[in-house]
């Protein structure tokens, strides 16, 4: 196969030699295809010689001691909120919270509200707008908000192309919605979503809006103040940072409104035994000692997105999901469940292959060293929404190439074979 | 290859043409999934006295699972619950065993084909996922009592 018709590709033999994962090789010498970059990102040498260096030459516990660590630890652990700030165009630091992950940030938003006082608390009179292509993180804390408070749910539906359907929004946001909470890219059928109309619909009923931005932010430029929304989570795993750090961006004026969920050390001013007063806000949401080292591997991460580009990084997954629509169209029986064009477009394509189970699928795959993701991707209403029980997906990142679209095309008519 | 270790010949055979598939009466009935992968089965258990008279299912998922309750309606319709018992805890040893047992063939039949399925700890779920509900729903037929070999 040529490639040479593709624009936009990144030196990937160069960005390849950062990360040593992708040298292995499995099952007797195959190659690592590793096409599961949704799931999780691969790490580059530069995160992990962070994170080594961190506990190395600086580990300590933050915002407490006068010790030489103690200061290093903490200038670290805030210098990575800098960057995450700067990453995401906040226009504060102090709108940068550190999580565990995306789920913990969307729980946090959904506790926030459900213990807000007015005009911002969700009660039995108010109403949640979610989407049916939500991961779970984004449906289970707003059912469970709802079932404690009495509030209403209610989604967005889905087309047969797999957008959202938003023919109705003038029913779904009204003068009870409180929160509108939609995911900006998703996660399995890769539709990029069309925050905008949402957001200028929710403002004319003051509802806030929240974004699930957890296959957004590692791909491409992710402006908050352009989003103009209220609260933006992300996770730093799927962006070459480690497990165990999430971020949760929040407006300031909300920050400082809305009340802490977790309670605990770090987070307050004063305690007393008859009740204390909490730390300003990111700190006052961030109780215990919060995941140090992952935060400065997020900021490591974040540094070597940035010396290449987002706008780079985006444009090279938009050549190769271009190019790999294109060849996934070749293989008989092949449906994508989702958008078939690479137009607002994430680089997650999810299909199903003729009767063969996508269980089976996977299996075939790795045996070819092949790695792609099988089931319901959290996202259990979209396979229901489309009729299907599951879905092979295979997602790609910035070290991801033609030819290992070309490995996925050749490993799909192998398992057509071994089925057939 | 070690892939054919898993996909033997038999267990594709039954998952191509799975025996007994599609709901027929029952004195008890469940519904079982596989929350990591969304594989479900709706399973109903027949007896007359202490035969196992029918064992039907509804199911979606792998061809793993599909055969395994293909295999599984071979194996106990027709025996005492008692020796099908027996059979299902002998399956459910061999699913454990993580490659490293071949399984009674006597006891077993086409069942031992899954032994190499046993060296994949993502797949086992699939392979047990019948025969969990077949457990579950005799012992609801059997009127709450425990299994007669517990």
């Amino acid at each position: 196969m040529t490639h040479s018709h593709l624009t936009g590709l990144l030196d990937t033999d160069a960005i390849r030699k950062d990360f040593p994962v992708l040298s292995r090789q499995l099952h007797d010498g195959k190659p690592l295809v590793y096409l599961d970059n949704a799931a999780t990102s691969q790490k580059p040498r530069q995160v992990l010689d962070a994170l080594n260096a961190y506990y190395e030459q600086h580990n300590a516990n933050v915002h407490r001691g006068v010790h030489v660590l103690a200061e290093e630890a903490t200038a670290l652990y805030e210098g990575a909120r800098d960057k995450v700030a700067a990453f995401v165009n906040a226009p504060s630091r102090n709108e940068v919270i550190f999580t565990k992950n995306a789920s913990e940030s969307l729980n946090l938003v959904a506790n926030m509200l459900g213990w807000a006082d007015e005009p911002y608390r969700v009660d039995a009179d108010s109403e949640i707008v979610i989407t049916e292509m939500e991961h779970h993180s984004n449906i289970v804390p707003w059912q469970l908000l709802a079932q404690r408070t009495g509030a209403k749910l209610k989604w967005f539906s889905l087309t047969d192309e797999g957008r959202l359907d938003l023919s109705n929004i003038d029913e779904l946001i009204t003068e009870k919605t409180k929160i509108v909470s939609v995911t900006l890219v998703s996660n399995l059928l890769g539709t990029v979503n069309p925050i905008e109309a949402i957001v200028r619909k929710a403002q004319s009923v003051g509802a806030l809006v929240a974004v699930d931005a957890s296959q957004a932010a590692p791909h491409a430029v992710l402006d908050v103040q352009a989003l103009e929304v209220d609260f933006v989570a992300f996770t730093g795993h799927k962006m070459l940072a480690p497990t165990g750090i999430g971020v949760l961006w929040g407006r300031q004026e909300l920050l400082e409104d809305l009340p802490p969920f977790l309670g605990g050390g770090e987070m307050i001013e004063t305690v007393t035994m008859g009740s204390s007063t909490y730390a300003p806000a990111p700190h006052k949401f961030e109780a215990g000692t919060p995941p140090i080292a992952q935060a400065v591997g997020l900021g490591a991460a974040i540094d070597y997105l940035s010396a290449i580009g987002m706008d780079k990084v985006a444009a090279h997954e938009h050549a190769i999901t271009a190019y790999a629509i294109e060849r996934l169209a070749e293989v008989p029986d092949l449906r994508i469940i989702g958008p078939r064009t690479a137009v607002d477009r994430g680089a997650a394509i999810s299909f199903t292959l003729g009767d063969i189970h996508p269980h089976d699928v996977g299996q075939v795959l790795d045996e070819q060293g092949i790695a792609v993701r099988v089931g319901h991707h959290c996202a259990r209403p979209v396979c229901l929404r489309y009729g299907i029980p599951a879905t092979t997906r295979a997602s790609f990142y910035l070290y991801s190439t033609p030819g290992e679209v070309d490995a996925l095309i050749d490993g799909l008519h192998h398992v057509r074979n071994f089925f057939g | 290859m070690k892939l054919d270790s898993m996909y033997q010949e038999i267990i594709l055979d039954h998952y191509r043409n799975p025996h007994g598939k599609g709901l027929r009466d029952g004195d008890a009935e469940v519904h079982h999934v596989n929350p990591t992968c969304g594989d479900e089965i709706t399973l109903r258990v027949r007896l007359d006295g202490a035969v196992v008279a029918d064992v039907s299912y509804e199911s979606q998922g792998c061809s793993i699972s599909q055969a395994s309750a293909s295999v599984l309606n071979d194996l106990v319709v027709g025996k005492p619950v008692g020796e099908a018992q027996q059979i299902q805890e002998a399956f459910l040893e061999l699913m454990q065993s993580k490659g490293q047992s071949e399984g009674d063939e006597d006891l077993l039949e086409d069942a031992v084909a899954f032994a190499g399925v046993s060296k994949y700890p993502a797949r086992v779920k699939c392979a047990l996922l019948s025969w969990m509900a077949w457990k579950d729903a005799t012992a609801k037929a059997l009127g709450g009592q425990p299994p007669l070999t517990d």
